[in-house]
C-alpha cells in the first residue's frame, strides 16, 4: 500500500513534470523567432501613396490622402521639403528640393506606451507589433504623452473615444502575410523580414552606395530600437524625424517604480517604528506623568 | 457676519459655476472632448490633468501630513488641525476622482485599473495608491460620522485600527505624491530640462509635504475668517516652522539639481521657460521662505497666511510647469486652455468649497480652539461679538481623539447641537 502510493507519486511527479517542460518548451520555441520589422528606404519612395491606400483599404477607412496620422489614417505619405538638394534616385532633379516618406507607428522593441498603459491596453507582441486592444482602454492618453513619436491618435470628436495606431497588420502577419503597405509598395521602398535581417539589409544598401545614403539606421537604437527602420539619402534630422534618446523609455520609470517595494517595507518599518517611539516618549508628559492606557480602561 | 450663510451670494455663485461646470461636463459626454477642450494629439494633457488632478492630490497632501505628525509623531497638540485636513483630504481625493471622470475617454471603465494590471506602469501604481488612500480617507472621515450618530462602539472599533491605518495612509501617500513626478520620467525628450529631471519623485514628494502643511495653514485661516472661528495661532506658528524646514530641504534640492544637471544657464535665458522656472524658484520658494523665517512674522495670522499662499501658488504653479507649459515647446503644438475647461476646473473647486461648508455644518470637524495646556492667543475675527468658546472638559475614558464640541455656527440650532452633544457624551459614558 505504502509502495504503491510512492510509486503512484512518482509517476505524478514525472508526469507534471514532463507537462510543465512540454508547456515551457513551446512559448521557448516561438520566442525564438525574431521580431519581424520593416525597412522603409526613403531614397526609394516615389510617394505614390499606394501604401497609405492600401492601409486605409484593409481597415475599412475612408480612401483619400491624409497630411497627418489620425484615427481613420494609421499611416500616411509625409512629404516634407530639404534644405540642401539633393537629386532623388528615380525622380532624378525634379525632387531634388523634396522627399516623401510613410510615417506610422514605429512598433519599439520596448515600447514607452506599453510600458506606460496602466491597464496594458497595450502590448508588444513577440512576432513584433505593438497591438492595442480597445476593450481594455480607460482613455487616459498617458501611451500619447508617452511617445516619443507622438503616434498614437485619440478620437477626439467621439463621447466615448478610443486610442488608434497602426498594428503592424497583426492579423495578416499571424496568417503568414506581409502588412498591407508593404505588399502595395510598387518601388521596392517598403521590405518586411525578421528585424536583424532588415537591419542586415540596411546596412547593405549603406554599404553598396556609401556616396548616396546616410550612414545611419534610423531605428536600430531609437528609443532602444524600433521594428520600423529608416534609410534614407538627405540627413534625418533634415527629414523632421524626432531626435529621440536611445535608451529604452520604460528603463526610466522602472528606476523609480522598481523602487516601490523597497518603500513600502522601509517606509512601513521605519514608521511603526517612529510611531512606538514617540508614542512612550510622549504619553508621560502629557498624561501628567500617569500613564494612562491608550483606550483608557477605567478602574 | 460672514459670507457662507445658506443662501449668502457668495454660495449663490459657487452653485452657478459648479452648474456651469455641469452643463460643460454634459457637453462632453454628447460631443466628446474635443468639443470642450483645446487639447489635441499633440497636447493630449492639459489644465485638468494638470490642475485638477496633479494640484488636486497634491493640495490634498495635508491630510496625510497631520496625520503624520498626531498619530506617528504623536504631537498631539496639532489634533486641533487634523480633522480639518482630513475632510480637505478625502474632499480633494473625491474632486480628482470627479475629475477623472471628466477627462478619462472612457471613465465608465476606471475599475479596469483594479483588475486589468500592468506592474511597469506608473499610472498603475498611482490610480492603485489613491484608490486605496481615498478608502483610507474616507475611513478616517468616517469618524466624524459615526461621532454624530453616536455610535461610539463602532467609534472604539475605529480608534483601535487608526494607527495601523494612518501607517498605511502616510505609506500611500509617499508612494503616489512621489509618483505623479514618476509619470513624466518617461517624457526626457519632451519635457523642459529645467523641470525634466530624475529626482522628479522626490522633488513631488518634498513638495506635497511642504504644501500640505501650507494648505492646513491656509484653510485654518480662512475658515477662522468665514466662520468666526479662533485661530490656533501658537499652533499654527509651530506649524509654520515645520513647512519652513520641508521646503527649505525642498528648494535646496530643487536647485542642486538643477545646478547638477548643468541646466542652470537655460534659468537665465530669455524664455518663458526660464521666467515661469524664477517665478516658482522666488515665490513659492523664497518669499515664503523669507517670510517664514521672521518669528513676528510666523507668530501672525496674515504673515502665516501669506507665507502659505505663496507655497501654494508655487507648488501649483510647478505642477502646471511640469504638465502644460514645460511640455508646450517640444510637442510643436499650441495650447491655451479653452473656457470650458476652465470652467470644468473651476466648477470642481466650487463643488469641493460647498461640499466643505455642508460638511462643516453638520458634522464635528472643528475641534475646541483653546484648551488648557494650550496658550489662549487667538484672534477673533471682526464682526464676530465675541461668542464664547465653550469650555473644554475632560470626558470619560474613552476618550475620543478628537473630542467633540458643538460647532459655532450661526446657522444650526444651539438647541439641537447641545442635544447632540448630550447623547454622544452620554453614549460615551455608557460605554
Amino acid at each position: 500500500m505504502r509502495l504503491t502510493r510512492r510509486q503512484f507519486l512518482q509517476v505524478l511527479g514525472a508526469g507534471s513534470l514532463g507537462v510543465a517542460y512540454l508547456s515551457a518548451a513551446r512559448p521557448a520555441a516561438a520566442g525564438r523567432l525574431p521580431p519581424s520589422a520593416i525597412l522603409i528606404d526613403i531614397a526609394r519612395c516615389i510617394g505614390c501613396r499606394s501604401c497609405e491606400a492600401a492601409c486605409k483599404d484593409v481597415h475599412g477607412f475612408p480612401p483619400g490622402e491624409s497630411s497627418d496620422l489620425g484615427v481613420r489614417a494609421w499611416t500616411y505619405v509625409r512629404v516634407q521639403r530639404i534644405s540642401r538638394p539633393v537629386p532623388h534616385l528615380t525622380l532624378g532633379e525634379a525632387s531634388a528640393m523634396q522627399r516623401t516618406y510613410k510615417v506610422q507607428c514605429m512598433h519599439c522593441v520596448e515600447p514607452a506606451c506599453a510600458s506606460a498603459c496602466p491597464v496594458a491596453a497595450l502590448r508588444k507582441t513577440p512576432s513584433g507589433p505593438v497591438t492595442y486592444d480597445a476593450g481594455r482602454c480607460i482613455g487616459c492618453r498617458y501611451c500619447m504623452l508617452a511617445c516619443p513619436f507622438q503616434v498614437p491618435r485619440f478620437d477626439w470628436q467621439s463621447p466615448l473615444p478610443i486610442i488608434a495606431k497602426c498594428d503592424l497588420c497583426a492579423e495578416r502577419l499571424a496568417r503568414g502575410e506581409r502588412p498591407a503597405c508593404v505588399a502595395a509598395c510598387p518601388a521596392e521602398a517598403l521590405t518586411f523580414g525578421p528585424r536583424p535581417a532588415m537591419l542586415a539589409e540596411a546596412a547593405r544598401r549603406i554599404a553598396e552606395r556609401p556616396g548616396r545614403y546616410v550612414r545611419a539606421i534610423y531605428g536600430q537604437d531609437e528609443a532602444g530600437g524600433t521594428s520600423v527602420l529608416y534609410v534614407s539619402d538627405v540627413p534625418f534630422e533634415d527629414l523632421g524625424l524626432p531626435a529621440v534618446v536611445r535608451e529604452p523609455l520604460p528603463a526610466y520609470t522602472w528606476r523609480a517604480l522598481g523602487k516601490v517595494p523597497a518603500v513600502i517595507v522601509g517606509l512601513g518599518a521605519m514608521l511603526s517604528a517612529l510611531e512606538a517611539f514617540s508614542r512612550r516618549r510622549r504619553r508621560p508628559e502629557r498624561e501628567g506623568g500617569s500613564p494612562a492606557r491608550p483606550r483608557g480602561v477605567q478602574p | 457676519m460672514t459670507g457662507v450663510r445658506h443662501a449668502s451670494p457668495a454660495r449663490a455663485l459657487l452653485w452657478l459655476v459648479a452648474l456651469g461646470g455641469l452643463a460643460v461636463a454634459v457637453r462632453r459626454y454628447l460631443y466628446g472632448l474635443g468639443a470642450v477642450s483645446h487639447l489635441s494629439d499633440r497636447f493630449p494633457w492639459g489644465l485638468w490633468v494638470g490642475f485638477d488632478i496633479l494640484c488636486g492630490v497634491a493640495l490634498a497632501a495635508g491630510g496625510f501630513t497631520m496625520a503624520a505628525i498626531v498619530h506617528i509623531l504623536h504631537l498631539k497638540r496639532y489634533e486641533p488641525l487634523l480633522r480639518p485636513a482630513i475632510v480637505t483630504g478625502f474632499l480633494g481625493y473625491l474632486l480628482v476622482i470627479i475629475a477623472l471622470m471628466v477627462d478619462l475617454g472612457r471613465p465608465y471603465r476606471i475599475w479596469h485599473a483594479l483588475v486589468m494590471w500592468n506592474p511597469h506602469s506608473v499610472m498603475f501604481e498611482v490610480a492603485w495608491c489613491v484608490m486605496l488612500y481615498t478608502l483610507v480617507l474616507a475611513l478616517e472621515f468616517g469618524q466624524s460620522v459615526l461621532e454624530r450618530t453616536g455610535r461610539t462602539a463602532l467609534l472604539r472599533l475605529t480608534h483601535l485600527a487608526l494607527p495601523p491605518l494612518v501607517v498605511v495612509g502616510v505609506i500611500l501617500s509617499t508612494l503616489h505624491q512621489s509618483s505623479l513626478g514618476s509619470l513624466f520620467l518617461i517624457v526626457p525628450g519632451k519635457l523642459h530640462p529645467l523641470w525634466y529631471s530624475s529626482w522628479l519623485p522626490v522633488l513631488f514628494f518634498l513638495s506635497a509635504l511642504a504644501v500640505g502643511m501650507a494648505m492646513v495653514t491656509v484653510e485654518a485661516v480662512a475658515s477662522a475668517r468665514a466662520f468666526g472661528r479662533t485661530l490656533e495661532l501658537p499652533l499654527l506658528a509651530d506649524l509654520g516652522k515645520g513647512t519652513f524646514a520641508v521646503l527649505a530641504v525642498y528648494l535646496a534640492v530643487r536647485v542642486a539639481d538643477v545646478v547638477a544637471r548643468g541646466v542652470w544657464v537655460l534659468a537665465s535665458a530669455p524664455t518663458l521657460e526660464a521666467a515661469l522656472f524664477r517665478a516658482e524658484l522666488w515665490i513659492g520658494g523664497i518669499a515664503p521662505l523669507v517670510l517664514l523665517a521672521a518669528p513676528r512674522i510666523r507668530r501672525s495670522a496674515p504673515g502665516l497666511a501669506a507665507a502659505a499662499s505663496l507655497v501654494v501658488l508655487g507648488v501649483v504653479l510647478n505642477r502646471l510647469n511640469v504638465t502644460v507649459t514645460g511640455m508646450l515647446a517640444a510637442s510643436g503644438a499650441r495650447y491655451v486652455p479653452s473656457w470650458m475647461e476652465v470652467l470644468i476646473t473651476a466648477a470642481i473647486v466650487a463643488a469641493g468649497l460647498l461640499a466643505y461648508l455642508w460638511i462643516v455644518e453638520h458634522l464635528p470637524v472643528f475641534g475646541e480652539e483653546a484648551r488648557p495646556g494650550a496658550p489662549a492667543a487667538a484672534i477673533v475675527p471682526a464682526g464676530r461679538s465675541g461668542a464664547p468658546a465653550p469650555p473644554w472638559q475632560p470626558r470619560p475614558a474613552p476618550r475620543p481623539l478628537w473630542p467633540t464640541k458643538e460647532p459655532m455656527l450661526e446657522e444650526v440650532p444651539a438647541g439641537a447641537v447641545e442635544r447632540e452633544a448630550e447623547s454622544v457624551d452620554r453614549g460615551l459614558r455608557d460605554a
